[in-house]
């Protein structure tokens, strides 16, 4: 957490419509180092858009504004499309819910690691595949020369999703956004999966942001918690004391949550208040 | 103008209070999406003026005319009396293109209430039951599709005898194969859906799922599919009329004017043309509308 | 109420033959509420679907009310048995407006008062009359689930079947139809039968619960035992940790490759 690998100051992403513009992320700052960050929220949050406009893939005509985005010294508002095609893979990177999208369904998952790492790196065939199968072992994949061929459809969700992770971090990037990264996978695969995206930032000593639905994930998971409500960040606080959490919407959903060994005749129900649709001034 | 307003949002209320308003609703909606495409706007004006000059032939003309022959007026140039001229009959080629719009509506229509129905009815129990059902169904789709429909067409034309009932006849034995095997993908996709499953747990038969449940979802890309095929329709039976196995003289069917009309091409220019451009017309305004239809679905399912 | 005795379900034939079941047998009294946990490909929905009588079951017996069915059912049979599914998207009819979709299986059973049975099964799961005549792209995901139970209760059945019915909604809008569904057992004296792959949410409801996995009932177990995390199995321990969010201990990671 010394260095400040993410800025963002007063971000903004704003969509035209028939009925004035949406708004869906508004006054959202926060910093990332190299540190574990998980962003909360309800579908329509603006938690995967704040995500996207990071790694500039709000597709048009949404716009995104800020007071500043900064990643590292680079300045993200002045970077044109194709400047940051080159940032995407190697200094920041993302994995998406599911991995059978993001994949390429004509080429095997080895090639398209491999082609992934020639793109950042100058390296010739051989040895990009040798990389290939370096990151394909340290994602735990414990037969990498026979995965290497494999193409998207034979492998599992779980697998495919460590194909995935290899891929994203095969060029090293500084900062890996995580958008329900287990959401689509089974329960006892979603820990595997974890556990790998744990291990690989902390050996690599790399920023993550994980954003999700689920809190008890995001709580045990990351070092810090931003919440989003209605495209603002109701709150921050340590993960581990998300318990705590002070913001009525945070506790409602906290509450909301059934849990095992706390069984109650009924579950409260959030009571949306208007008051926290208003802007929040930075301050 | 206070009530213009209130009826717009009478009709845009997202909770209706009704059936009629909910359905209303879901029309008027559908009528804004389609408003802003000036191309298929202009499609379906040249659709409603085709409708509008069949329905008032009558009166836009005189019935007598499009028949009575005055050789001594044969082929006149355009003139007050007769607007586009006349034909080698001496016949007012204007009255003739009017009484014609009835002509190809009649076919345009008569084609339309074949085909839809045959097509579904192939098409929606071959992908809802699949398996042997399927495989023989698409297979007598396959030996339709196989030939040059043209062709087909010609052959049952022939064989039936020439007149417009005929001709009718044997344009819908050809189109209808793509229809069955539109609604056979449609069906495809959603057989397996969990409305599909909701209503099977709830006792409905299998005629009420296809008829409740999967037809409303076939039949807007079989009218997109209809629409766009309309030019194709309209210029096969003019193909036929042109060949003499369509209507029959001296109805005035459009493409038979064109037959009779290339012998004096060069020199009588319009005898030929006026109607060639009646099919123009009218088959590019169903081609517009069937665009623009295909416009306002794509753009509400994405 | 429920009973299924050595119960397989089969799909395809031959050599490409698979048993997504297999001999599968439990009790559900009435107005019991029994869940079945497992992952993807476990095989839990596949004995709901058998339940309703959806697919056929290959070998074994199923009983409803003490009476065995089959894969075909009379009328009675049907309206005893009803289902909400897990996705609100795909289960409500795209062209259809809630009026539409309500009214269809009085229509299949030929009832009486059917404006009086809409208005009361909207009333019942919380809608108004303001939402009677939207279409489902009108409604939110919980709302959109809510019509579905009322489709599920609106031929009074005996047996509810849940499959997944929360997992594809937001926290909040869950806590409402969870407790939507603790109401309606209750009032209507429902039997349930919930299948989930979330520990919390089945335990909230059921007091009794399946753990599946690969086609088999590894063990049956109460809410209670549950929680105190007395479970025999080690299938079951393992999901009961997975289900804390995460836990490294839990990952057995070369497990699945």
């Amino acid at each position: 957490m010394t260095d400040t690998l993410l800025t963002v100051r007063n971000l903004r992403v704003t969509y035209p419509g028939d009925d004035g513009d949406f708004r869906a992320v508004r006054n959202v700052s926060f910093s990332v180092g190299r540190e574990r960050l998980g962003i909360v929220g309800e579908s329509g949050s603006g938690k995967s858009t704040t995500g996207r406009a990071i790694m500039g893939l709000v597709p048009p005509p949404g716009r995104v504004e800020a007071d500043a985005l900064r990643l590292g010294e680079t300045d993200l508002l002045k970077t044109s499309e194709r400047q940051f095609r080159r940032l995407r893979g190697r200094r920041i990177a993302m994995v998406l819910q599911d991995p059978k999208y993001s994949l390429d369904p004509v080429m095997s998952v080895g090639q398209q690691i491999a082609e992934t790492h020639r793109t950042h790196v100058r390296a010739g065939q051989r040895a990009a595949r040798q990389a290939a199968l370096d990151m394909l072992a340290a994602v735990h994949i414990r037969d990498p020369e026979r995965v290497y061929n494999l193409y998207p459809h034979q492998v599992s969700g779980g697998m495919g999703q460590r194909v995935m992770i290899a891929m994203m971090l095969i060029a090293g990037p500084d900062l890996l956004i995580a958008d329900e990264p287990t959401s689509a996978l089974d329960v006892t695969v979603q820990q595997q999966v974890l556990v790998i995206l744990d291990e690989m930032v902390r050996s690599r000593g790399m920023g993550l942001i994980l954003i999700s639905h689920n809190l008890h994930l995001v709580s045990a998971f990351c070092d810090r918690v931003l919440v989003m409500y209605a495209g603002q960040v109701v709150e921050t606080c340590e993960a581990s004391r998300l318990g705590e959490a002070r913001h009525p919407y945070t506790q409602g959903l906290l509450a909301a949550l059934p849990e095992l060994g706390h069984r109650r005749a009924e579950l409260p129900q959030l009571r949306r208040d208007p008051a926290w649709l208003e802007d929040i001034v930075p301050a | 103008m206070s009530e213009a307003i209130t009826l717009r949002a009478w009709l845009l209320d997202p909770a209706p209070a009704s059936r009629r308003q909910a359905r209303f609703g879901r029309w008027f909606r559908a009528w804004l999406a389609f408003r802003r495409n000036g191309l298929a706007v202009a499609g379906l004006a040249i659709v409603l003026l085709l409708v509008a000059v069949a329905v008032f032939a009558p009166l836009l003309a005189d019935r007598q005319a499009a028949t009575f022959q005055d050789l001594a007026q044969r082929l006149q140039p355009a003139s007050w009396a007769h607007p586009f001229g006349t034909d080698e009959l001496g016949r007012d080629i204007y009255t003739r293109i009017v009484f014609g719009a009835r002509i190809t509506l009649t076919i345009v229509g008569l084609v339309s209430l074949i085909v839809v129905p045959l097509g579904l009815g192939i098409g929606m129990p071959a992908g809802y039951f699949g398996g042997v059902i399927d495989k023989v169904l698409m297979r007598i789709t396959d030996i339709f599709l196989a030939f040059p429909r043209l062709i087909l067409a010609l052959a049952f034309a022939a064989a039936l005898g020439p007149g417009i009932e005929n001709a009718v006849i044997a344009i819908a034995l050809t189109a209808w194969p793509p229809y069955a095997r539109l609604a056979r993908a449609e069906t495809l996709t959603r057989r397996r859906a969990e409305f599909i499953e909701a209503a099977q747990l709830q006792g409905a038969s299998t005629a009420r799922i296809l008829g409740t449940q999967i037809l409303p979802l076939c039949l807007p890309s079989v009218i997109m599919r209809l629409t766009l095929d309309m030019a194709g329709i309209i210029l096969t039976a003019a193909g036929l009329g042109f060949l003499g196995l369509g209507a029959q003289p001296p109805a005035p069917e459009w493409g038979a004017m064109v037959s009779t009309g290339r012998g004096v091409l060069l020199d009588q220019w319009w005898v030929a043309t006026v109607p060639g451009l009646a099919i123009f017309i009218t088959s590019l305004g169903f081609n517009l509308l069937g665009d623009g239809l295909r416009d306002v679905s794509d753009s509400r399912s994405a | 109420m429920i009973t299924l005795e050595h119960v397989t379900v089969s799909f395809g034939s031959g050599a490409s033959r698979v048993d997504a079941v297999r001999d599968v047998s439990f009790r559900v009294e009435e107005g019991a509420a029994f869940g079945l946990v497992g992952e993807s490909g476990s095989g839990k929905s596949t004995i709901l679907r058998a339940i309703a009588g959806l697919i056929p079951h290959a070998t074994g017996n199923v009983l409803l009310a003490g009476r065995e069915v089959g894969g075909r059912r009379t009328p009675a049979e049907r309206k005893m048995v009803q289902m909400v599914f897990q996705d609100p998207y795909g289960s409500l009819h795209p062209s259809q407006t809630v009026d539409q979709i309500l009214s269809m299986p009085i229509a299949i059973h030929k009832l009486d008062r059917a404006e009086a049975r809409v208005a009361q099964a909207l009333a019942e799961v919380g809608l108004g009359p303001q939402h009677r005549f939207r279409y489902p792209h009108q409604l939110s995901g919980g709302q959109r689930q809510r019509v579905a139970i009322a489709r599920a209760l609106i031929l009074a059945p005996r047996i509810l079947l849940l499959d997944e019915p929360t997992s594809a909604l937001d926290v909040s809008v869950q806590a409402e139809i969870l407790n939507l569904l603790v109401r309606l057992r209750r009032e209507l004296g429902l039997t349930l039968l919930m299948v989930s792959h979330d520990l919390a949410v089945i335990a909230h409801i059921c007091e009794r619960i399946g753990v599946m996995n690969r086609g088999v009932l590894l063990e049956t177990t109460t809410a209670d035992d549950l929680a105190a995390g007395t479970v025999r199995e080690t299938y079951t321990q393992q999901l009961l940790r997975s289900n804390s969010g995460f836990d490294s201990r839990s990952a057995e990671l070369d497990v699945a490759s």
